[in-house]
């Protein structure tokens, strides 16, 4: 028990601390505070521990490795050696690809939906283009196994060869699995992140911008390319990051299109792998500390990534709307 | 110019239209034709053979959601509710970082961490698992709804229950949050949604099964597993009913979005810029 200073034992009421606790009728007060904090905790707890076991669990194949882990590409189950480097290598390109397509894609979208279409008309066409979003990711794979990808065979990769055949990312037999189609698959799905928050930023551009360019004799289009976009810009760039960090742990769509073979092609056409990919198809079959180990540092080497990503995304995006962001 | 630029991005806004209602369409055309009323009575026949359904994997994603709900809504209310009401400044900014590191995870990277910290402990892929991952995937978005729609809730209403003499905890319980329920009602079912189609951390959770799958301790088929499993196989009845489970679950997720956004817009407070 502490000893209290002689005002403190003076002030207490008979029976001392515990009944003035329960005398001030507060105990209802106290539950409900511990329990929210302990709720809270429990989140902060679970954030942590991921990070912890991830780290904690690959040690075998991190002290056997180290660093070289993410520059190795031979990916040997049977010989114990593992390799980063093909997944990296096809996460980036895969995610790249998606970007490629759907920035110029989205942006345009988010500036009809922002600029051009009247406000309910922007309301409702953005509600269905969230709706995209909702859709999961299992179910793009479907679609990009049994659609996409015997389009691309038979229509789009033929004339993509006769045109830009010259090109070495456009080389060599086009199976239908692919870096190009896990890229196509991957765009479609990003792109509801970049029109829905585009859209917004764009919209909160203040009124006095556009009016003032008008006022100097600017067309619309002057004004939206030059004045309202650049402004928005830093909230783009922030859902250009969510987008990318989305499309780097996209599993399931990936791994149905991607052909699942662990090398480095430099053409787009050929087959590649993805870590959430090989993470997903090997996880579940591999024998031994060493294989599941490395397969775990894999999925820690892609959270720190995303980790990264989202962090700046964030940044951005509070710095676009001045701290007033409700993302 | 202007009409040239301007019609540009009208195309982009039809080819994002489209695809949705093309990836709708295809879907509701191939997918419907394919269910019939096998396929929610009847357990997976072997490989190779023809017929058979998906109704242990209905009911496996239905334990497995449920479980996930009793798991992540409870701890995601009362951690927006400590975020809203309680914390000051620094300990919300923790937490809030924590929350939104949590939701950027991958979801592949969430199965590894249940695997090792549930499945390997159990010695066996369980339901359990498969709901502790998705339940942990639920709580971010539930924590971000929470303090959303009780941010939104105006400090008039707190400020009048105090006035009339009421605690602070009962002042929460009674005015804030049934003033917030519709908006964090609907941000439970949208994040429901979004959990239903996850596949990726159930692989190496609860992984599969071709059989019922008694109580909470033994693996079980998910929908969506059932769905990757049977359209990356070379067998033709496998990838009919791949598009009937896939219409199935894409039905499930956006009628509950449609619905929630529906109910949302009518919501009595709502955050601003929230659908």
């Amino acid at each position: 028990m502490a000893t209290y200073t002689t005002a403190e034992t003076r002030a207490l009421p008979p029976g001392g601390r515990a009944r003035s606790f329960l005398r001030r009728g507060q105990v209802g007060e106290d539950i409900a505070y511990l329990i929210t904090l302990a709720a809270a905790a429990t989140i902060f707890l679970i954030t942590s521990l991921i990070f912890y076991e991830l780290y904690v669990q690959s040690v075998i194949s991190r002290q056997k490795f180290g660093f070289h882990f993410l520059f190795t590409s031979t990916w040997d189950p049977v010989a114990g050696n593992f390799g980063a480097l093909p997944f990296i290598y096809g996460t980036v390109v895969t995610a790249a690809l998606a970007l490629l397509i759907a920035i110029p894609q989205g942006l345009g979208s988010a500036i009809f939906l922002a600029e051009l279409a009247p406000r309910k008309v922007s309301d409702s066409l953005t509600f269905l283009i969230e709706l995209l979003a909702a859709v999961p990711s299992v179910i793009y794979g479907l679609l990009g196994i049994f659609i996409l990808v015997p389009f691309l065979q038979a229509d789009v990769v033929p004339v993509l060869k006769d045109v830009f055949g010259f090109l070495p990312i456009f080389q060599g037999a086009f199976y239908g699995v692919s870096y190009f189609s896990a890229g196509v698959v991957l765009s479609v799905m990003i792109m509801p992140f970049i029109v829905s928050v585009s859209r917004e930023v764009l919209i909160a551009v203040p009124r006095d911008q556009r009016e003032a360019s008008l006022g100097l004799g600017a067309s619309r289009w002057q004004t939206t390319w030059h004045v309202v976009v650049p402004y928005a810009m830093k909230g783009i760039m922030g859902s250009v990051f969510l987008a990318l960090a989305r499309a780097l742990g996209e599993t399931m769509a990936v791994t149905m299109v991607i052909g699942n073979t662990p090398q480095i092609k430099a053409s787009l056409l050929a087959p590649g792998y993805s870590i959430a990919a090989v993470i997903a198809n090997e996880f579940t079959e591999a024998v031994g500390g060493l294989y599941i180990s490395s397969l775990i540092e894999l999925g820690l080497v892609l959270f720190v990534v995303t980790f990264i990503i989202n962090g700046l995304a964030r940044l951005m995006i509070i710095a676009a709307s001045g701290g007033g962001a409700n993302t | 110019m202007n009409v040239l630029m301007f019609s540009l991005t009208g195309l982009c806004t039809l080819f994002t239209i489209g695809s949705l209602l093309f990836i709708l369409g295809y879907l509701v055309t191939h997918g419907a034709s394919a269910l019939n009323w096998d396929f929610f009575s009847k357990l997976p026949v072997p490989v190779g053979e023809i017929g058979g359904g998906m109704a242990n994997a209905i009911v496996g994603s239905a334990k497995v959601l449920v479980l996930a709900t009793l798991i992540g809504v409870p701890i995601g209310f009362l951690g927006g509710v400590y975020l809203n009401e309680y914390a000051e400044a620094a300990t919300a900014f923790v937490i809030r970082y924590a929350t939104d590191l949590l939701n950027g995870v991958p979801s592949i990277v969430i199965g590894i961490v249940v695997y090792a910290l549930v499945v390997r402990p159990m010695g066996h892929f369980s339901t359990v698992a498969g709901g502790v991952a998705l339940g942990i995937m639920m709580i971010p978005i539930s924590v971000r709804s929470t303090e959303e729609f009780l941010h939104a809730v105006p400090n008039s209403l707190r400020e009048a229950a105090i006035a009339l003499g009421a605690s602070k905890w009962k002042t929460i319980a009674s005015v804030v949050v049934p003033a917030a329920i519709t908006g964090i009602v609907t941000g439970t079912m949208l994040d429901l949604a979004r959990v239903a189609g996850e596949t990726a951390p159930l692989l190496f959770t609860a992984l599969g099964n071709q059989f019922w799958s008694p109580g909470w301790n033994h693996p079980s088929s998910t929908l969506p597993v059932m769905i990757f499993t049977y359209a990356v196989a070379p067998y033709d009845d496998w990838h009919r009913q791949a598009w009937a489970a896939g219409f199935v679950l894409l039905m499930f997720i956006l009628a509950i979005n449609i619905t929630a956004r529906f109910i949302l817009s009518r919501a009595s407070y709502a955050p601003r810029g929230m659908v």
